[in-house]
């Protein structure tokens, strides 16, 4: 074997192992960005178990910024990835903003990709009751259930606003330079309505 | 093409549906009193009122004027706008002045809707209305004094 060839080896074994040592990291963060369907989740036998189980896999969704940046826990929403929202808006008595600063001074009823800024038609905070931020996934699972905290809704009611609904279905087309939440929104939908018709156990934590 | 008002009077403006309303006015309506800061609704430069509202004009498409009320500080005018622009050279309010036409955009839509504003009232309604000079001292000041002249 010549002297050239040595090096070449070499340089291809760092390849591989390169490549090995990072396949299970990108293994994982594809897996982020997917949505495993309710089936995945047939061979846990307790019924609890396995509706917590669904549960905690639509809570990729839940706790994705997309999801979280709307429903903070105090008056200012986040953005990106979950810093404080620039300029320093304030939630408002209505989820809609203040004075000048309301969420349609900048936010359009579309994405409007040429400014970086995202919209829908029902661009709004959710109110202080659904705040998600700060909170468990299990707390989150309570909350959406108790009517007190979700609005007044049924669970029926909760499973069709995360399967139809048009801002929550902005997280899968958040325009340009924002992740969309994992899998689509109707594969989120049969999550939900699975862990619902399974009695809608929640996750421990 | 999109039908709209701009300052009362009848406009028609034909831009393609992604093309900011700060171009429209400054590119081609030769409009330039508002200022062009960021593009990305940052900074408050570019505020104008639409529909009786703050607005800010580089990140509202043209796609969505099509029968607005567009209001630029060229245009603007009533009690409060006459009581915010008399305050604002009473107090020597600008230094470089490039923000300011945004600064009182926003001034007068604050007082438009709040005649006797707080000092939390104003830090939460001029929060997006950046100014290098950090003139927000002077600002907060005037908007209390044009609210005291509108007798509110």
């Amino acid at each position: 074997m010549s002297a050239r060839v040595v090096p070449l080896i070499a340089a291809a074994a760092t390849l591989v192992a390169t490549a090995t040592a990072l396949a299970p990291m990108m293994a994982r963060a594809q897996a982020g960005r997917t949505l495993s369907a309710p089936s995945a989740f047939a061979g846990i036998r307790d019924p609890a178990a396995r509706s917590a189980a669904m549960f905690t896999e639509a809570g990729k969704v839940l706790q994705h910024p997309r999801c979280l940046n709307c429903h903070p826990d105090g008056d200012r929403p986040t953005q990106g990835d979950g810093y404080p929202h620039q300029p320093a808006v304030q939630r408002g008595a209505d989820g809609l903003g203040v004075t000048t600063m309301r969420c349609a001074t900048c936010h359009q009823a579309a994405n409007f990709d040429a400014g970086h800024v995202p919209g829908n038609p029902k661009w709004q905070l959710a109110p202080v009751a659904m705040a998600w931020q700060k909170r468990t996934l299990g707390q989150i699972c309570e909350q959406v259930k108790d009517p007190a905290r979700n609005g007044g809704h049924s669970l029926a009611e909760i499973v069709e606003h995360m399967a139809k609904d048009e801002l929550v279905g902005w997280a899968w087309t958040p325009g340009v330079g924002r992740e969309p939440a994992p899998g689509t929104q109707a594969a989120f939908g049969s999550l939900v309505k699975a862990w619902a018709d399974s009695g809608a156990a929640c996750p421990t934590r | 093409m999109a039908n709209l008002r701009i300052n009362g009077a009848a406009r028609t403006v034909a831009a393609d549906d992604d093309i900011p309303l700060l171009w429209v006015l400054r590119e081609q309506l030769q409009m330039t009193g508002t200022k062009y800061g960021c593009g990305i609704a940052q900074c408050g430069a570019c505020t104008v009122h639409i529909d009786g509202r703050a607005a800010r004009a580089c990140v509202t498409p043209a796609a969505v004027l099509q029968g607005r009320e567009v209001v630029t500080i060229e245009g603007v005018s009533g009690d409060v706008a006459r009581a915010v622009q008399e305050t604002w050279r009473r107090l020597d309010v600008a230094q470089c002045g490039y923000c300011q036409s945004g600064q009182i955009m926003s001034a007068i839509a604050l007082l438009s809707e709040i005649r006797r504003p707080s000092d939390a009232d104003i830090d939460a309604a001029m929060t997006g209305n950046v100014c290098r000079c950090a003139t927000y001292v002077r600002i907060r000041a005037a908007i209390h004094e044009a609210a005291t002249t509108l007798g509110a």
